[in-house]
């Protein structure tokens, strides 16, 4: 089993205040191992890009429930990409109608996870698909 | 004491033979559950009884007595709902302000009897439509408004003079009030015949919601400007909403809510007394409140009941108010947008109307309920009907509107109600020691109390210890089709065009004045809100008066606390 802990950033892009569900699970992530990195609210997506890659951090967590994830979510995806740091996992969560989650698999997203997700089941799959980078 | 000695020998002689009737029943079928898991949503443990025992230590006078007299436990006024039921209010606002007009209109037509606005994220931070951080928000959760030219619409052919609205705005929440009082003058209506609401509660926004501009000193020394103007010059106007809806959203218990959202309002009180030198009987008859209806029935009533008493004794004994409206607490009350799921969406109606009957039996003022769809987008025409149809159907159909404070001297009512009024105030007087609510807010005490509730919350949903239908039991793979409002992207190409059009025409040197005599009063500690009516007639915009705040007193940035 592998010594490195995984690292996570929570990042709330846009101007979306409902940040409970981000804090939630940043608690959750730091029970779980987890090292953890909370943005708190109010980022830009070039302010979570070059945080992320700052922090070297291994997924960025984004949290929107504003309606704005159809262009914030995506616009952290190509930042990173364009800074070439694609291997940071993106996954995203908060209020995200079902028709929507193509658009952000395209764009690059590796999962969405909306109200009724477990915390345990959040963990997991953390666990299985996100590794340490090298 | 509450009940004769006589009653209270005779109680505890059959107490005692009704508990060993439990202990033998419970010995052959056991509870369905364990004793800790028999507890309210806040996780506040519940008896399975309650008799004269639990509440043999009240005083009728001073802790019940009658409606209309202090402590206004059962309520403000003497006459209940008989004279008028609550205010049917549904926040609204989507799009531009054509749209939401439009459902305002429709919504007055199905008989809502005061309008509330929701505004679009880039309007509650002071951004305008055309700001790079607004990308991908304009018209989102609620209507865009720049500028007066978009607040002339937003109320066009409403009657400002007889309809009251409230706006949940708070940052900017000077400029968009200096907008309704500006458009009421340019309708010819005086400001002394218009009445509403602005929230304009920022130490919220600390502690939960987190709509965040300037640091809390200027913040609240805004607030105390609106005060001090609404005393003088709008005297209809609730110049203050102090509200707990947002931080019972955030994952507060009841009592935290009930803690937090006054022991706020005692802060407020404090700093008008303090910064304006105003008596606190000149303006504390205007402040207002505003409480979240959780699922929780009796825990909601309770907490309603016990707002009101602990509001009428901090303004009469702790801040030596006179005039019995000071000590009023009235209050708006919105369901709660977080115990709705987003699986079998149509159960929501039944929480919504289970929260709005316990709103109504705490004694509220003015409700919201929220829509079926609300917890997977902007609700639907038809959704917002059935919301708005909910409580008209408790108010007519039901009889709850019958009798005033119809749960009084209930055991477990009354008993409730004064539980969570002394842990109200244990948390109180804990916020006193800090040095008051600001102090604690730095200190990070109410936004890391409400992580905790809210982290052990999800744990206790996630291990069904907290039930939700739908979510962890009685689940079902259906997929149940809601239409879902969508808000075109073209909302804001158009709401652009339209600021750009607006600022084109305008003119650019009495603008600039407007904005510079509005630094000039944030300087020198003036009230900014007479020069605030002055820059929106100028057409200046939200943002403008709002990048006036953060240069003049910084900004301030979520310091990110789980």
């Amino acid at each position: 089993m592998s010594a490195k802990k995984i690292r996570v950033m929570v990042a709330k892009p846009g101007l979306d205040g409902h940040d409970r569900g981000a804090r939630v699970l940043a608690r959750c992530f730091r029970d779980a191992g987890f090292e953890v990195i909370y943005t708190g609210c109010h980022q830009t997506p070039e302010q979570i890009a070059s945080a992320a890659i700052q922090e070297d951090v291994d997924v960025v967590g984004l949290s929107c429930l504003s309606g704005a994830h159809r262009y914030l979510f995506p616009a952290v995806a190509k930042l990173l990409k364009e800074q070439g740091a694609d291997d940071i996992t993106v996954v995203g969560g908060g209020i995200i109608p079902e028709q929507d989650f193509q658009l952000l698999y395209d764009a690059g997203l590796k999962a969405i996870f909306v109200p009724g997700a477990k915390l345990d089941y959040i963990v997991d799959w953390f666990k299985t698909n996100v590794h340490p980078r090298a | 004491m509450y009940f004769a000695a006589e009653v209270l020998a005779s109680s505890s002689t059959l107490k005692q033979k009704w508990e060993d009737e439990v202990r033998k029943s419970v010995a052959k079928v056991a509870d369905q559950k364990p004793e800790k898991l028999w507890s309210t949503v806040s996780d506040l443990q519940i008896k399975r009884l309650y008799g004269p025992d639990d509440i043999k230590d009240m005083d009728f006078e001073q802790d019940i007595s009658y409606p209309g007299q202090f402590p206004y436990l059962r309520g403000n006024q003497s006459t209940g709902y008989r004279g008028k039921y609550w205010t049917f209010r549904m926040f609204s606002g989507m799009g531009d302000a054509k749209t939401t007009n439009e459902r305002w209109h429709m919504l007055l037509k199905e008989g809502q009897t005061g309008l509330s606005t929701a505004f679009d994220f880039p309007t509650l931070m002071g951004y305008d439509s055309d700001c790079p951080k607004a990308r991908g928000e304009c018209g989102k959760c609620g209507v865009a408004i720049d500028t007066l030219e978009d607040f002339m619409q937003l109320v066009e052919g409403i009657p400002m003079d007889k309809v009251t609205t409230s706006m949940t705005i708070n940052p900017p929440a000077t400029a968009l009030w200096a907008m309704y009082c500006a458009a009421a003058e340019i309708r010819g209506i005086p400001l002394t015949k218009i009445g509403g609401t602005i929230q304009n509660d920022m130490l919220k926004e600390f502690i939960a919601q987190k709509t965040l501009m300037c640091p809390p000193d200027p913040s609240v020394k805004l607030i105390s400007d609106t005060v001090e103007f609404g005393t003088k010059y709008v005297p209809r106007w609730n110049t203050i909403s102090i509200s707990g809806y947002h931080i019972r959203e955030a994952g507060a218990t009841a009592v935290q809510e009930l803690a937090f959202t006054l022991r706020d309002g005692m802060e407020y009180v404090e700093d008008v007394i303090r910064r304006k030198g105003l008596e606190v009987d000149e303006f504390a008859p205007r402040l207002s409140f505003f409480f979240n209806s959780h699922i929780d029935f009796f825990e909601e009533i309770a907490k309603l009941r016990a707002a009101r008493r602990i509001w009428a004794k901090a303004m009469r004994d702790r801040y030596k108010a006179k005039d019995q409206r000071s000590w009023w607490m009235r209050f708006h009350t919105q369901t709660a947008g977080c115990s709705l799921t987003a699986q079998q969406p149509y159960n929501n109606v039944v929480r919504t109307a289970t929260e709005a009957l316990a709103a109504v039996l705490g004694g509220t003022q003015s409700l919201h309920t929220n829509s079926l769809d609300e917890v997977l987008c902007l609700p639907s025409d038809h959704a917002v009907q059935i919301a708005l149809r909910t409580q008209q159907i408790i108010a007519e159909e039901t009889g709850a509107a019958n009798t005033i404070d119809p749960l009084a001297g209930s055991y477990f009512v009354e008993a409730l109600t004064n539980e969570m009024e002394e842990k109200a105030w244990e948390y109180i007087h804990k916020i006193d020691e800090m040095g008051g609510m600001v102090a604690a807010i730095e200190k990070g005490f109410p936004q890391l109390e409400i992580s905790d509730a809210a982290y052990l919350y999800q744990r206790q949903v996630d291990a069904s210890e907290k039930i939700m239908i739908g979510v962890n039991k009685y689940v079902t793979d259906e997929k149940t089709p809601i239409p879902l409002i969508e808000i075109d992207d073209a909302v804001e190409t158009a709401q652009v065009a339209r600021l750009q059009a607006v600022k084109r025409k305008r003119d650019g040197k009495a603008v600039k004045k407007a904005l510079d005599d509005i630094k000039s009063a944030c300087k020198k500690g003036e009230n900014v809100m007479p020069f605030c009516i002055e820059a929106v007639k100028s057409l200046a915009s939200v943002q403008e008066i709002c990048d006036v705040y953060r240069e003049v007193y910084g900004e301030y940035r979520d310091p990110g606390l789980y």
